[in-house]
């Protein structure tokens, strides 16, 4: 049991724009370590890892960082870095100047903002192109300088939003390489990103989102199992409606199966998609009925199977 | 009682890291100076200054022969009116309007907002250096007009000029002008600051305000205590007689004396800042990545 000061707690979160939805009841403690924030766009994401870092103010519940709230920014900001999703630069400065005046503000001095500058630069891969300008980088260097932003100050909370958008394969092995070493050294990385396989192998633990909930959350293995075990709702459109539901109801991972109103289709709901698409490709070999089309009924829940099972859903 | 409030406030004192707060005003006033400053969309705060100094300009290279020392008196009145009716009713008011509301909200049109909230900085001494960086960049600019204004004022009548600025009245005018120039840049600063947190949008809000000054000199006392110019009345050195259309409802307010009067406006503006800190905490970054 870690204890509270170390991690990071949401206590039922929620967060409004107005009367848009960000994030909904949102809890749950991190332990150091890298995490993955995965969800398709439009999950509610950013709108947590702002939340975390007091960019925006929860409309309900409570957030603490090692055990610090957005209240205390000269304690927390020592040990928060966030790198967001945000492609923006104040107008005019340098890659150098960038970095070191953000430090300037951290209270450090002269020499050592210098010295931790020229650090980060250098894990960054930044070094030979600090001196010029921001305006002049590509997206890759920008998303780069700003992770370099992110870890000068030498934080213990790393957070990314989407980091390795807009990197090229070396720069995104490279980066995942980083993080990797910056958790060994008992930090917390927090990662979002709406394709899970890119942080998939890095992550000790995986929170995924879909709609503003936070829909499955643990080890990556536990969560596999509870997405599969979450049942999911398929539309099967096809000639012989009432054959199709009397066998699908043969299948024991299938929960539900509804004939639709105007009787060209079952909606089916399984616990096990893969299963079912498997038994559906078998049946429609048979001849016994054909089938028009196959559709997930439910988006979110279907997308967030495909990051994960990385199965792209089709009996085909 | 007192007494355990005075050892907590002293208590809270010593607790802050000052040291850290001055090199986190330093730094911010130099990161907002470089940005506003040389700005090419503060162009027409420039013109705004330069303004009278190009027309006394224009003035000088028509006339010939160095003024008769008769007009002497008039000139200063033309100068009076010049710092008190077009820098401080007009000049410094959309300049501070421009430059002040741009401090937070041109971070947002820019989405550069979240790098300020990202870094140990408390939100107050966030506002604090960037009002300094304002003020600065205001006094700069609006002293330097003031004062090439009263050197070309005094400057065509030759000798007759500089024997009024040296042994007459001049210096103390030149003091009395440059003063108001500062407060007023303080007072205005402070109030636009305070709007841009509270408006989105704080034209309206500002033009508000601008029909609020110019119907101050008619309303009570207590009213006028709200109002920058009002107190600029004061501290005016040379004697303005009220014309246009609003002379017959003005309240001949007493004379206050100016150290009141600078006091007065300091506290406006302090007042006033103080309720910038607590709108700071409110803002939150909601403008999106495309
Ligand atoms: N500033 C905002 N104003 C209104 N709605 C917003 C704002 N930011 C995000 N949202 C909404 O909140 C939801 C979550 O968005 P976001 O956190 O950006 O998701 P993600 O980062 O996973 O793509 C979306 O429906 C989005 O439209
Ligand atoms: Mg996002």
């Amino acid at each position: 049991m870690t204890s509270p000061n170390r991690q990071i707690v949401f206590d039922s979160v929620s967060k409004f724009y107005g009367e848009v939805l960000g994030v909904n009841r949102v809890s749950f403690a991190l332990d150091p370590g890298i995490t993955s924030l995965v969800g398709p766009n439009g999950s509610g994401k950013t709108t947590l890892l702002n939340l975390l870092t007091g960019l925006i103010k929860p409309t309900r519940g409570s957030i603490h960082v090692l055990g610090l709230t957005t209240g205390q920014p000269v304690e927390l900001f020592r040990q928060v870095g966030y790198c967001t999703q945000f492609d923006s630069f104040p107008p005019g400065s340098t890659g150098y100047d960038f970095i070191f005046w953000p430090l300037r503000l951290h209270g450090f001095g002269r020499e050592q903002a210098a010295r931790l500058t020229d650090e980060a630069l250098e894990r960054a891969g930044m070094t030979q192109v600090a001196r010029r300008k921001v305006a002049g980088y590509s997206k890759g260097m920008r998303q780069r300088i700003r992770l370099a932003q992110a870890i000068a100050h030498h934080p213990s909370v790393l957070v990314l939003d989407e980091p390795l958008n807009g990197l090229d394969p070396i720069a995104r092995a490279e980066a995942i390489a980083l993080f990797g070493a910056l958790a060994v050294q008992g930090m917390h990385v927090i990662i979002s990103s709406h394709i899970l396989e890119e942080v998939d192998r890095i992550s000790d633990r995986v929170v995924l989102m879909s709609s503003g909930y936070v829909v499955a959350e643990g080890q990556i293995r536990e969560v596999r199992q509870e997405v599969r075990d979450h049942p999911m709702q398929i539309l099967v459109r096809c000639s012989n409606a009432a054959r199709l539901a009397s066998a699908a109801f043969e299948l024991n991972h299938v929960v539900e199966a509804k004939i639709v109103n105007d009787g060209r289709g079952v909606l089916i709901r399984t616990r096990d998609a893969e299963q079912f698409y498997l038994r559906l490709n078998k049946i429609v070999c048979s001849g016994l009925i054909e089938v028009e089309a196959v559709a997930p009924a439910d988006d979110d829940v279907d997308s967030i199977y495909q990051y994960l099972i990385g199965c792209n859903g089709g009996p085909i | 009682m007192n007494a355990r409030l005075i050892t907590r406030a002293k208590e809270w004192t010593q607790e802050q890291p000052w040291e850290l707060y001055a090199t986190q005003i330093f730094v911010l006033m130099r990161n907002e100076i470089r940005r506003n400053l040389f700005a090419r969309r503060r162009l027409w705060v420039y013109l705004l200054a330069a303004i009278p100094v190009v027309i006394l300009l224009v003035q000088r290279a028509f006339a010939r022969n160095t003024a008769e020392p008769f007009y002497i008196e008039s000139a200063t009145r033309v100068l009076a009116r010049i710092v008190h009716l077009y820098y401080v009713r007009l000049g410094i008011f959309f300049a501070c309007m421009g430059i002040f509301t741009w401090l937070f909200r041109g971070e947002v049109v820019e989405r550069t907002l979240h790098y300020q909230f990202l870094v140990p900085v408390r939100r107050e001494v966030l506002v604090i250096g960037k009002f300094l960086a304002g003020t600065l960049i205001s006094i700069f600019l609006f002293e330097s007009a003031v004062l090439a204004c009263f050197y070309l004022t005094y400057d065509r009548f030759g000798a007759a000029g500089w024997s009024y600025i040296f042994d007459g009245p001049g210096l103390h005018q030149l003091g009395a002008y440059l003063l108001v120039t500062a407060l007023t840049c303080i007072g205005y600063g402070s109030v636009f600051l305070a709007l841009s947190l509270l408006f989105k949008n704080p034209i309206v809000p500002g033009l508000v305000l601008m029909g609020w000054e110019t119907i101050a000199p008619i309303l009570p006392a207590w009213a006028q205590r709200l109002s920058v110019t009002s107190y600029m009345r004061h501290l005016c050195p040379v004697e303005l007689p009220v014309e246009g259309p609003l002379a017959i409802f003005t309240v001949v307010a007493e004379p206050v004396a100016p150290v009141l009067a600078i006091l007065g406006l300091l506290c406006l503006s302090v007042a006033v800042l103080v309720l910038s800190c607590f709108l700071i905490d409110r803002i939150e970054i909601t403008y999106t990545a495309e």
